[in-house]
């Protein structure tokens, strides 16, 4: 049984969520990983239990090339996982489509080999499900499984290309958004905004407290929809699934796609004017008020 | 260019769905049920580029029960020129549905596909890679802009740290993200002119495609519910206890 993992780096580091992706995939067997692009391999060559790293040095990041190549490469394997990030939801669906299977996203839980839960209705409801494809093609959520540790392992890098025919697609290039802040997904402690910001301006206001805690900022869909934050920053069922040791709502009512969204988080805190907002239903810590006095006393009592 | 628009009927947006008390599933009987939103984002970007005269014609499909039929109307409504529905009454996964709609991309031979990238119902975000894998034509997922310029579409994407740019040749399958526009409201006139424009109905067994299930239903269950906290009365008793109690700053 060996399991081929899709992972990504940024630069040479391997990112958290695909750290995640190796972990779970471990509970089927022996692991492979294959990274696309120039860099990261010996990074990678570091993770903790896998067996090799396939190293498409020269495969462009789009979806057609790499999901042709791991096509062309399946039937070595049983599973195919990537994490649930864009990257893996724009490529492992069409890994599916070439080898005729139905993919299984969003992963949460593993029972076993063939048997996987995953969240439906934004989170509303969980669903275990069995394949009966030969091939598993599964993204998991990073949320829910520990990251595999890089360590002294140092696992044989083999250099592989793509002597496959793809479709017309060109990459142009990506225009990074660009902070100093931790990833959403990797961070210790994330500080959201929503519609109570009323506006793209006072979303700012949230700077000052997550620059104390270190903290990275997200944003409800209605924030984003309302152009207050650009669409990565937005936690939710149709956004970022984070689980941080903090999670502070401010302003946002806690409708579900976006309770999906950060309800593992460990501590959970709620700031809002409305008392019967959802949101206090999950927060382990609620204040009623109103954020653009509360934000600056937070600030102020964060430096003391 | 001809525009093909596959569009799903699901349970509506502001509908809280329940979990049967046999864990089979989620009850959508007398449920109010509407199209996907991210498909009327689909139909809209469609319509937007009629209106700029890149496409030409606009091809609603749906597939499902005949109850399904409202969403072509609606997306006829809001200026799409014809509908199909592909009948059955059969629960469908992502890649029977992709199979059943190649069949009708490859009779009706588009120069654009363009569709929601998941259903609010299973949230499997797949329909529409699997379908452009089938097709063997690019994919454009999670648009937030497309531009058709000389037999090619520009998709910018929202990607994982940014907004991500790749030029595909037509044809092309493209998907939609939140952000790529509003959709409009149809307008009486035009939900009347809606219920004369062709309707279709194709019987999914005729189009020759294995549509068996690849996944086998467990069960469903509401996920655990967390728990309520205190209430704080101040910003220093919150500090004080995610300091001292939470021990999590």
């Amino acid at each position: 049984m060996t399991t081929l993992v899709l992972i990504e780096a940024e630069g040479a580091t391997i990112k958290k969520a695909s750290l995640s992706a190796v972990a779970a995939a471990r509970a089927f067997g022996n692991v492979d990983v294959l990274l696309i692009g120039a860099h990261g391999a010996q990074e990678a060559a570091k993770i903790e239990g896998i067996t090799r790293v396939l190293h498409a040095d020269s495969t462009p990041h789009l979806a057609e090339c790499i999901a042709a190549l791991i096509a062309d490469r399946a039937s070595d394997y049983d599973h195919i996982v990537s994490a649930a990030t864009a990257y893996g939801k724009n490529t492992l669906p069409r890994v599916a489509g070439l080898l005729d299977v139905q993919p299984i996203t969003e992963v949460v839980e593993i029972i076993d080999a063939d048997t996987f839960v995953r969240p439906i209705y934004a989170g509303s409801a969980l669903s275990t499900v069995r394949s009966r494809d030969t091939i598993k093609v599964l993204t998991v959520r990073n949320a829910s499984f520990d990251a595999a540790k890089l360590g002294d392992n140092s696992a044989p890098v083999e250099v592989i290309s793509a002597a496959v025919e793809v479709p017309d697609a060109e990459y142009v290039g990506i225009e990074l958004t660009h902070s100093d802040r931790p990833e959403l997904e990797s961070a210790r402690v994330v500080i959201s905004g929503g519609r109570g910001l009323k506006d793209a301006a006072n979303f700012k206001l949230l700077e000052p407290v997550a620059d104390k805690l270190g903290a990275a900022i997200g944003a409800s869909r209605a924030a984003v929809d309302a152009g207050f934050a650009p669409n990565e920053m937005q936690v939710g069922q149709t956004g970022k699934i984070v689980a941080p040791e903090l999670y502070i709502a401010v302003g946002l009512s806690g409708a579900i796609q976006h309770l999906a969204g950060m309800k593992d988080s460990r501590v959970i805190v709620a700031i809002n004017m409305d008392p019967e907002a959802p949101i206090f239903s999950v927060a382990d810590y609620g204040l009623v008020g109103d954020l653009f006095e509360v934000l600056p006393q937070l600030k102020a009592e964060l430096g003391a | 260019m001809k525009i093909v628009v596959p569009v799903k009927r699901v349970v509506d947006y502001n509908i809280k769905p329940r979990v049967k008390a046999d864990n089979s599933g989620v009850d959508t009987q007398g449920v109010k049920m509407s199209m996907n939103p991210f498909d009327e984002i689909a139909v809209e970007e469609a319509v937007r580029l009629r209106e700029k005269g890149v496409a030409s014609e606009i091809v609603v499909v749906t597939i499902g029960v005949a109850e399904a039929q409202p969403v072509l109307r609606t997306a006829m409504a809001m200026g799409a020129d014809r509908g199909i529905l592909v009948q059955t009454t059969a629960d469908l996964e992502p890649l029977a549905v992709a199979k059943l709609l190649k069949t009708i991309v490859d009779r009706e031979n588009p120069g654009l596909v363009i569709m929601g990238k998941q259903a609010i119902d299973d949230d499997m975000n797949a329909t529409g890679q699997i379908l452009a894998a089938r097709l063997n034509w690019p994919q454009g997922t999670f648009a937030s802009s497309v531009a058709v310029e000389d037999g090619r579409i520009t998709v910018v994407r929202e990607a994982d740290g940014g907004l991500e740019t790749v030029r595909l040749a037509l044809p092309a399958v493209v998907t939609t993200d939140l952000r790529l526009n509003e959709p409009r409201y149809a307008t009486m006139p035009n939900i009347m002119k809606a219920k004369k424009k062709p309707l279709e109905t194709i019987a999914a067994e005729t189009l020759g495609v294995d549509i068996t299930p690849r996944l086998e239903t467990v069960k469903v269950v509401e996920p655990p519910v967390r728990q309520a906290g205190i209430r704080v009365s101040s910003v220093a008793e919150l500090v004080g206890k995610l300091r001292d109690e939470a021990k999590v700053i």
